[in-house]
């Protein structure tokens, strides 16, 4: 579904990207895992188009997405809830949902998954009139996914969605997760969390300075020694 | 008492004009984070535009005013491909220089075409003013205020319930995350230079009007003004730019009517300097705190 291949990406003189390459197979959920530092935002972004890579070949389905204009890749089925969740403060609960799916012209369809996020979500119902600015940061994830999936993603990817949360918000973000995953959403996540994500992942890449350092099974990385003992703790 | 409301009126008349005009800064602002300096010039243009097709092609009213929007949102967009589109990136003292550049171009360019004399605006609204009592209300004075409270209600209706507002609003608040949306960013910043430069358009027309003349240097005051208007209303919050000019236009007013006219520019200056010490953020500045 997403294949990339040989990305290198410079920030000034930083080399920030050295040759990443990476897989995201159909129904997957593949997580991008490392320190703070190692490139997995950079590799987000470069994929959903927001900065432009030297180098390497990313594309969807077929799509190549370097030459794709960032306002043009959601068109194509690829979504991402971006680090920090990013919401419109200052816009209602609804109208932020309403922005996720600003290109789908099928209204009746954007109403039934309107209702089907109040369903999955019922506090962003109790909240629809709500400005966004206002909600505590867990409610605001749930937003910042639900406002993704408006745009009825094949491929959702997803950064850091637990920072900052409490741990009992962090669990039901990664239930959630799954039960996107279970619906038939690609899943693309970025996470420090390497142990929660690894828990829910098919298969996972190890960053490290810029490079891919290991890849997998997600079980099996889970277990390796190495990967435990650097960011497993 | 009949003075009061005489200056009152006077102050909504000049107040509205101020308003359509700070509409341009503040949406400006509130896009792409420039203070347009040219945006006084645009309404020059603007106002040149009216006169000739009033003038030379005889034009209704409506027309002429049509006109002048079309061809001043055209000059806003292209104004900012051109001049500023490449300086997105750039420092924001980079862009700022760039619009008093601009600025001075369009001066010049129309004093260079048209000669720096000014021309005499026709008298559109010449009927006699409405006597209530001892108050006069010339027509003029209710066609301004209608067709500005018109042209706000209109944007309003457009920021809030069209597609292209919902873009624009949310470019203001974060373009990345528009972007990530599907939203088309340079497009929707394209737009936002033509509604601005329209809304001031439809203010330099009025404001030529109300003074019966235009000149190339014409958009300096209304555009500080209004500027000062937009600033003190919350830069970037677009029911504190209409408040700001009415705000303006009253202060100006009654300044005149009580005061004394010579000190009116320096009151209405001297509030840029208090609302830049006391309250940055102007009275219906954003509080919203972001949670990280």
């Amino acid at each position: 579904m997403l294949k990339v291949e040989g990305l290198h990406v410079y920030y000034g003189a930083i080399h920030a990207l050295k040759d990443i390459s990476f897989e995201v197979r159909e129904k997957e959920i593949v997580t991008l895992i490392g320190a703070n530092g190692a490139g997995k935002t950079t590799t987000l972004h470069a994929v959903s188009g927001l900065l432009s890579p030297k180098a390497g070949s990313i594309r969807l389905d077929g799509h190549d997405l370097m030459k794709t204009p960032a306002e043009k890749i959601v068109g194509l089925g690829l979504a991402q809830v971006p680090e920090g969740r990013r919401v419109f403060a200052r816009m209602s609960v609804h109208e932020n949902l309403m922005m996720g799916a600003y290109l789908r012209k099928d209204k009746a369809a954007v109403e039934a998954d309107l209702e089907r996020m109040y369903g999955k979500f019922p506090r962003l119902r109790e909240r629809s009139k709500q400005l966004a600015g206002t909600m505590s940061g867990g409610e605001q994830q749930m937003l910042a996914i639900a406002r993704a999936l408006m745009s009825k993603p094949k491929l959702l990817l997803m950064d850091e969605p637990s920072m900052g949360l409490a741990p009992i918000l962090v669990d039901e973000i990664f239930k959630i997760i799954q039960e996107i995953n279970e619906m038939g959403t690609t899943v693309l996540l970025v996470e420090q969390n390497a142990h929660k994500a690894l828990a829910i992942a098919h298969r996972a890449y190890v960053l490290e300075t810029g490079k891919v350092l290991m890849e997998g099974d997600a079980k099996t990385l889970l277990d390796d020694e190495r990967v435990k003992h650097a960011y497993l703790g | 008492m009949t003075q009061f409301i005489q200056q009152m009126i006077n102050g909504l008349h000049v107040g509205s004009i101020y308003a359509l005009i700070a509409l341009g800064y503040t949406m400006v602002y509130g896009i792409v984070k420039l203070i347009n300096f040219a945006h006084g010039d645009i309404l020059m243009v603007g106002a040149y535009v009216g006169f000739f097709a009033l003038t030379a092609f005889n034009l209704p009213f409506g027309l002429a005013l049509l006109a002048a929007m079309v061809l001043s949102a055209l000059l806003g967009m292209a104004i900012d491909k051109v001049a500023y589109k490449p300086l997105r990136n750039a420092p924001r003292i980079s862009a700022l220089i760039t619009a008093l550049g601009v600025s001075m171009f369009l001066q010049n360019t129309f004093r260079l075409l048209f000669g720096a004399n000014p021309r005499k605006m026709p008298a559109v609204f010449n009927v006699q003013p409405i006597l209530l009592g001892d108050l006069r209300i010339p027509p003029l004075t209710i066609i301004t205020i209608l067709l500005s409270g018109a042209c706000m209600v209109g944007l309003e209706l457009i920021i809030r319930f069209t597609k292209t507002g919902k873009a624009m609003r949310g470019v203001s608040e974060d373009s990345k995350a528009a972007k990530l949306m599907g939203i088309n960013v340079d497009r929707t910043i394209s737009i936002t230079f033509a509604i601005g430069s329209a809304l001031g358009a439809v203010g330099g027309i009025l404001y030529s009007i109300s003074y019966y003349q235009v000149e190339p240097y014409m958009g300096m005051m209304p555009g500080l003004k209004a500027f000062v208007a937009a600033v003190l209303g919350g830069i970037g919050v677009i029911p504190g730019a209409m408040l700001g000019g009415f705000v303006i236009g009253g202060v100006e007013s009654f300044t005149k009517g009580y005061l004394s006219t010579t000190w009116a520019d320096a009151i209405v200056f001297s509030i840029l300097i208090l609302v830049l010490v006391f309250k940055p953020s102007g009275i219906l500045g954003k509080n919203t705190k972001e949670k990280v």
